[in-house]
């Protein structure tokens, strides 16, 4: 899984060094380079990869970063507070970027603000609750939903339930006899 | 500038709207169906998870979908909100030509005979406005039949010996083969004396009205039929009505209200058309179909010399009892696989509780869910079990195809103040005063849906179920997709809105039909009740037109 997501930060790494621009993640419409390590590393403890992907591979971080130029437009200005306010509290943890840190050290310090017992000073009065539960959702969403959002990349969520993907469309046009 | 008067004009083209104008049409009256919504085809379904009108967390695939559409929602603290058409507290239902019945689940049933004699039944209940139906079962049910037989109902309700009587069997069998599920819950609801039955659905299930069968995908409630196997009322009596040459439907068309004379008369309806320009279409008869809260919403926003407090609300019925079905059941985890991905899901029910269970007034059908879509699968997990994490996609993995849902749509107590009214403040795109939710439900609702979850967690036990958990429905405003009560059909003008035909108290030519006439709202989705009300007004005010009544 280390491996897989230190794959994916080095495209986006060559991606930006073939010259999109100097603060955007390559190929996201919101998100910094920063933000989108962060969120994707914090996405990825929420639904993490075993022997079937997580939520790294499955692309989550696009999802949200095309629906928040979307119907989450409203959610730009939290998104940006969240993914500071978790590197704030690895930084004073650990010292080091959250992105950078185990995943197990990552999962503890959202357990805290999952029960809203994260540091009043960086996450405000809730502790972060209302934080955790925007990426939770937005992070179920985006594993669960359909690809054609940016999320659920190769239908990964659908296989790894068992459900077969999408039919393909058109049958209207076809001419249907007596029932089979 | 008027239009040319009509003798008919029907405001909305949801489950009753089209079998109005159908009637009407056929009968050789000249009838325009004003809809606010578009005109979708088959061929416009999207299997999108995120974004249909069942999980609409990217929108509503048949509307509305316009931020220029919002209410105002107060919630029990009486804190207000403005709310869009895809938030919480909109309660929404659709906006698109067939209305609910474009994307619906399409259950198709009856009434019980007892849910329209409630009162005479149950008594008067405390801080309760329940009351009788001014009709009964059996003037409803020729009408039943014909919704049945022309909007077309698969299912095979032979094994259920609770139904009121029917003349006619269904015009289809079941959709078939059963699930696994199915199966399951047939033999155990057989071995704990229960009387289990296939769901009557619209939908077909072999080739019906020249329409397809259904190809049994999971994408059914909350989405358009791909195959146009579903029976709506867009593809069946709009169809017919529009061949006879004497319907003009004009979509995209925002009414803004009911122009009534001095006298209480209605001349026609004002409404913007869909470049927002507003037009005048005078008409000999008004019909109100746009469901039980955009109906209030125009009744009140048609203020006239005889109605100051909007039309038909002398008495101030008008937007009171709002009601929909508090879902309440149970889910049950098994130890096989049990998904074998033949939708719609939905098969099987029992009625062993919509009626005489003691301390109870009233109870609810019960049955299987659809097909429960991943991202809707989320929430069906036992409480306490993590919400993320290994151990979420770990339960997530194992037991997605091994989970079973029963549940129902439990019989609602009204209440006076559940109420949609027009906000003083807010408007929408079009500028006219948007509709205003406010209340919460009877005591006695939450406890018969705690009553009708154990019964359903029962149910699964039987069926060998190795850990069950119940849902049981919340405590706030009820309305949604089955939306009822706010136009109240009565004999008395001091306590109802509308007579027993429908037609507004104290106005000769105005008409409200659809689920907000219903009295009490059954415990059954109420789409066929809606649609054989729709059948039975429209054939009265056919009649009252050639006796030159209306």
């Amino acid at each position: 899984m280390d491996l897989k997501r230190r794959q994916f930060v080095a495209t986006a790494a060559s991606a930006a060094a073939a010259g999109c621009g100097a603060r955007l993640a390559p190929g996201l419409r919101f998100f910094s380079k920063d933000e989108a390590r962060t969120i994707d590393a914090w996405t990825e403890c929420l639904i993490p990869a075993d022997d079937m992907p997580g939520a790294s591979q499955a692309q989550v971080i696009r999802y949200i970063d095309l629906q928040l130029t979307r119907r989450f437009k409203k959610l730009q200005e939290p998104y940006r507070r969240a993914a500071e306010a978790i590197k704030e509290t690895a930084r004073r943890a650990h010292g080091k970027p959250f992105a950078d840190l185990p995943i197990e050290q990552q999962s503890a310090l959202l357990a805290a603000i999952d029960k809203g017992e994260g540091d009043k000073s960086i996450w405000g009065n809730d502790g972060g609750k209302a934080a955790f539960d925007m990426v939770l959702n937005h992070t179920m969403q985006g594993f669960f939903g359909n690809p054609r959002h940016g999320g659920n990349r190769d239908f990964v969520s659908w296989r790894m339930l068992g459900v077969p993907p999408l039919p393909v469309r058109g049958r209207l046009h076809y001419s249907f006899g007596e029932k089979s | 500038m008027a239009l040319n008067k009509v003798d008919a004009v029907v405001v909305g083209a949801g489950a009753a709207g089209p079998i109005i104008a159908k009637e009407l049409a056929v009968a050789g009256y000249h009838v325009v169906l004003l809809e606010r919504g578009k005109f979708y085809q088959p061929s416009d379904c999207r299997k999108d998870d995120l974004y249909n009108q069942r999980t609409n967390i990217l929108g509503n695939s048949s509307g509305p979908d316009s931020e220029g559409e919002p209410r105002v929602f107060v919630d029990e603290r009486g804190r207000e909100r403005v709310v869009l058409p895809w938030e919480g507290g909109y309660n929404n239902n659709a906006s698109c030509v067939g209305g609910g019945t474009f994307s619906y689940g399409a259950m198709a049933w009856r009434f019980h005979p007892l849910d329209f004699t409630m009162k005479s039944k149950y008594g008067a209940i405390k801080d309760s406005t329940l009351d009788d139906w001014p009709i009964t079962y059996d003037d409803l049910e020729p009408y039943y039949e014909k919704a049945e037989w022309e909007i077309g109902v698969s299912g095979d309700d032979s094994n259920n010996p609770f139904k009121g009587a029917r003349k006619r069997p269904l015009p289809m069998p079941p959709v078939g083969p059963p699930s696994k599920e199915h199966k399951l819950l047939d033999a155990a609801a057989r071995k704990i004396g229960l009387h289990p039955f296939d769901i009557p659905m619209l939908r077909n299930s072999v080739p019906y009205n020249g329409r397809p069968a259904c190809m049994r995908c999971r994408w059914c409630v909350g989405f358009a039929c791909e195959v146009d196997a579903k029976c709506g009322t867009q593809n069946t009596v709009l169809r017919t009505a529009l061949q006879t040459g004497n319907l003009e439907l004009r979509t995209e068309c925002m009414t803004r209200e009911v122009m009534v004379d001095d006298k209480g008369r209605a001349t026609g309806v004002k409404y913007y058309d869909e470049n927002w320009r507003l037009q005048e279409q005078p008409a000999s008869v008004v019909v109100v179909s746009c469901s039980a809260i955009e109906s209030p919403r125009l009744l009140l926003n048609s203020k006239s010399k005889l109605f100051p407090q909007g039309l038909g609300n002398r008495h101030d019925w008008v937007g009171r009892n709002l009601q929909g079905h508090a879902y309440t059941g149970a889910l049950g985890l098994f130890e096989e696989d049990l998904y074998d991905d033949l939708g719609p899901g939905a098969s099987i029910a029992i009625c062993d509780y919509n009626h005489g269970n003691p301390g109870l007034a009233g109870g609810a059908m019960l049955a299987n869910e659809f097909i429960r879509l991943p991202i809707q699968a989320i929430g069906a997990r036992p409480p306490g079990t993590a919400r993320w994490g290994k151990d979420f996609k770990d339960f997530m993995r194992r037991n997605y195809r091994r989970t079973v849902a029963v549940q129902g749509p439990t019989q609602e107590i009204p209440i006076w103040d559940a109420r949609v009214e027009v906000d003083p403040a807010v408007k929408d795109k079009w500028g006219i005063p948007v509709a205003r939710l406010s209340g919460s439900r009877h005591e006695h609702t939450f406890e018969i849906g705690v009553a009708m979850s154990l019964k359903a967690e029962a149910w699964l036990k039987a069926a060998g179920a190795i850990q069950t958990w119940r849902r049981t429905g919340g405590r706030g405003l009820s309305g949604g997709q089955h939306q009822a009560g706010t136009v109240r059909m009565g004999k008395d003008p001091k306590t109802s809105a509308v007579d027993e035909n429908c037609r507004v108290h104290e106005s000769d030519n105005v008409y409200v039909v659809d689920a907000s006439v219903h009295v009490t709202n059954g415990g059954f989705n109420p789409v066929l009740t809606i649609m054989a009300l729709a059948y039975r007004a429209g054939g009265h005010i056919a009649r009252q037109m050639k006796g030159g009544r209306a």
